[in-house]
């Protein structure tokens, strides 16, 4: 007769092995251990120097002897509020609207197709498809636009060969967002943070409405509802999340941008230009921290904002 | 014979009433499935209709049908007298109690209900006084202010079952309203369809898996098998004259017995049903059997029996002594309860 089988097994040799089980009997210092190295990244590195940056924005800069003075004050606060440079946070801000407003209209029925009806290799194709224009350099990709919406570019090109140049010229004799080109123009600034911030408006609201059960949209046409009112009262309200997770990316992407703008557009200076040339070939790194502050203070007002609308009532 | 004639009664008074729904040859394929196949039905108006089958035989896609979310491949769908073919759900007078009940979640219980009524452009006071009338028809006033995240499955269940009902429908559909819930809750609610079904007197078609639901509730059932309606008729119908072996295991897991089994009890080489309480044990006569199994199930025992290779089951009423698993012992029935089948499918 064979000797049952032991109920508890005995426990395990070696020091690995050991401490593998210590750390199943206590999963918080499991959770402790994996967490503390992010968190040092997060809490150190990543808040540390948003913090310095905070602190720096607090300091001025002696007008005489450019030298920072180290004595907190909110004078280049101040500094922000002259015509000049409320001109910058106003263009900035206007043009992250305009694409956040754009980079909806264009991803929610790229979205939404992708996330009703494509199937099996088709939403492959739609992954590949956004994710693509993400693979290669961001550089490249403005050149690549810039040489798009020159006056010798290919669009000038196709409008001519479609005999529709006085369009293209009526529309750039137009103030404020005309001009010499297209890719002197706001216009051409619009279309191209458009084009490179489009993927991260499209994977959220991708994944917003994919959360959205398709008996929802039965139930509301079920209870008399049109496709247009299903859209407003259903599927808009549920993808309202997703809507603020991809602007929230457009919007601060466009804000803090200073590549694109220099590149594509008027040359007049946008935020993170300001900055940039603040820091470094004028030396103003107080006005250099308080431009940047901007953003950040701006975003937080949005996400309040958006919290107060309901936004995130659906998750 | 005295039933047969009220039967008949009962059945010429379903026919004096108007059609609700038509089914006319309708077939919905999705490439080689047939979800439906060829589909004749009719629904009377004000009646109790259940669509019985097991998963996959087509009794959803039926439904789905008269509520328009999906359109006939072929056939003709009438919704009292008018052609439903392309007419979408939003111009329908059709509502659905969703399986899963399909409740908004960004919206509270009352906006919920009153949905349908803003969809119609019902002003704030009127949906809202609505709604709340629709959640006292449910037995669940005062949680107009609540997610439908907070609630219960069967607070849930009685939601949606308001919502649907706020916008008046002529046909109501439910498709598995009772599934996610627990037997106590389940019997509860059952018992308030069939109450709320007298009270509205509109027309109720319901898609279920559960025999005992079906028949406990229904007027008439329809009973569904891969994509093609078998049997149409009264539960007592369908219990009682199962007319193939499909309706007769599907419904209360009748005994099917061979045509040789018949023909050797001097019966006619047919396949026959025998119900498992219709069979009783006898000292004096009757057919000899082994005892295989014996399963207490609280009101009665049922034995499973060996009787010439063949397996039976016997429903024994919990009064009755308990023969041991190997026992040889005698059963009869009454030659009437044995029914004869006109299908052998």
């Amino acid at each position: 007769m064979s000797s049952p089988q032991a109920v508890i097994l005995p426990g395990r040799q070696g020091l690995l092995r050991r401490f593998a089980d210590t750390l199943w009997r206590h999963p918080r210092l499991l959770l402790l251990l994996m967490l503390a190295p992010p968190v040092l990244w997060l809490g150190i590195i990543y808040l540390g120097s948003l913090l310095a940056l905070l602190v720096q924005s607090f300091f001025s800069i002696d007008e005489f002897s450019g030298l920072i003075n180290y004595d907190f004050t909110l004078k280049t606060y101040g500094e922000l509020l002259i015509p000049a440079n409320l001109d910058i946070i106003l263009r900035t801000v206007s043009m992250a609207t305009a694409v956040t407003l754009g980079a909806v209209v264009v991803a929610f029925p790229i979205a939404f197709y992708a996330a009703r009806y494509a199937r099996g290799k088709w939403k492959a194709a739609f992954y590949i498809g956004v994710m693509l224009p993400l693979w290669s350099s961001y550089l490249v990709k403005i050149y690549a636009w810039k040489l798009v919406l020159a006056k010798e570019g290919i669009l000038n090109w196709l409008f001519a060969q479609l005999h529709l140049t006085w369009l293209l010229d009526a529309y750039l004799s137009l103030p404020l967002i005309g001009g010499n080109s297209l890719s002197v123009s706001y216009t051409g600034t619009f279309l191209v943070f458009l084009y490179v911030w489009l993927p991260f408006m499209i994977l959220p609201l991708q994944a917003s409405l994919e959360r959205v059960p398709g008996n929802l949209l039965e139930a509301s046409a079920d209870l008399g509802g049109s496709p247009r009112q299903t859209f407003r009262h259903v599927v808009m309200p549920l993808a309202l999340p997703g809507v603020i997770a991809g602007s929230i990316f457009t919007f601060s992407l466009t804000l803090g941008d200073y590549i694109i703008p220099q590149i594509i557009g008027s040359s007049r200076l946008f935020i993170g230009q300001a900055v940039y040339s603040h820091q470094g070939t004028a030396g103003n790194i107080p006005l250099a921290a308080a431009f940047a502050v901007v953003p950040i203070v701006i975003m937080g007002f949005y996400l309040w904002m958006a919290k107060r609308a309901g936004a995130f009532d659906a998750l | 014979m005295r039933g047969h004639g009220r039967l008949q009664r009962v059945t010429q008074a379903i026919q004096s009433m108007s059609t609700a729904v038509q089914f006319a040859g309708v077939s919905r394929h999705y490439g080689a499935v047939k979800a439906l196949d060829e589909v004749d039905l009719e629904v009377f108006e004000g009646e109790f209709f259940a669509m019985l089958g097991p998963s996959g035989s087509g009794k959803t896609t039926c439904l789905r049908l008269v509520a328009g979310f999906e359109q006939p491949t072929a056939g003709h769908i009438k919704i009292f007298g008018e052609t439903a073919e392309g007419v979408p759900p939003f111009r329908r007078n059709v509502n659905t109690v969703f399986q899963d009940y399909a409740l908004f979640p960004h919206l509270n219980v009352l906006d919920n209900v009153a949905y349908g009524l803003m969809i119609r452009g019902a002003g704030k006071a009127e949906r809202y006084r609505s709604a709340e009338q629709a959640l006292e028809l449910v037995a669940l006033p005062g949680l107009g202010k609540r997610r439908a995240g907070e609630l219960s499955g069967g607070q849930r269940q009685r939601v949606a079952l308001a919502r649907a009902l706020i916008n008046k429908p002529r046909v109501l559909l439910l498709d598995e309203p009772l599934g996610a819930l627990d037997l106590k809750l389940r019997e509860q609610m059952q018992e308030e369809l069939k109450n709320l079904h007298q009270q509205l007197g509109i027309t109720f078609i319901f898609v279920t898996h559960d025999q005992n639901e079906a028949l406990s509730m229904a007027d008439r059932v329809a009973l569904f098998n891969e994509g093609q309606v078998v049997q149409v008729g009264t539960p007592q119908d369908i219990y009682r004259r199962p007319n193939s072996r499909f309706v007769a295991d599907f419904v209360g897991s009748s005994n099917v017995l061979p045509p040789e089994f018949v023909a050797g009890l001097g019966g006619e080489r047919h396949w026959a049903s025998l119900r498992p309480e219709s069979i009783y044990l006898t000292q004096t006569g009757g057919h000899p059997a082994r005892v295989i199994a014996a399963s207490f199930l609280g009101g009665s025992t049922r034995l499973a029996l060996d009787i010439d290779s063949l397996r039976i089951h016997v429903m024994l009423p919990s009064t009755a002594a308990v023969p041991v698993v190997g026992d040889e012992v005698y059963i009869d029935w009454k030659p009437a309860d044995m029914h004869l089948m006109e299908s052998s499918a």
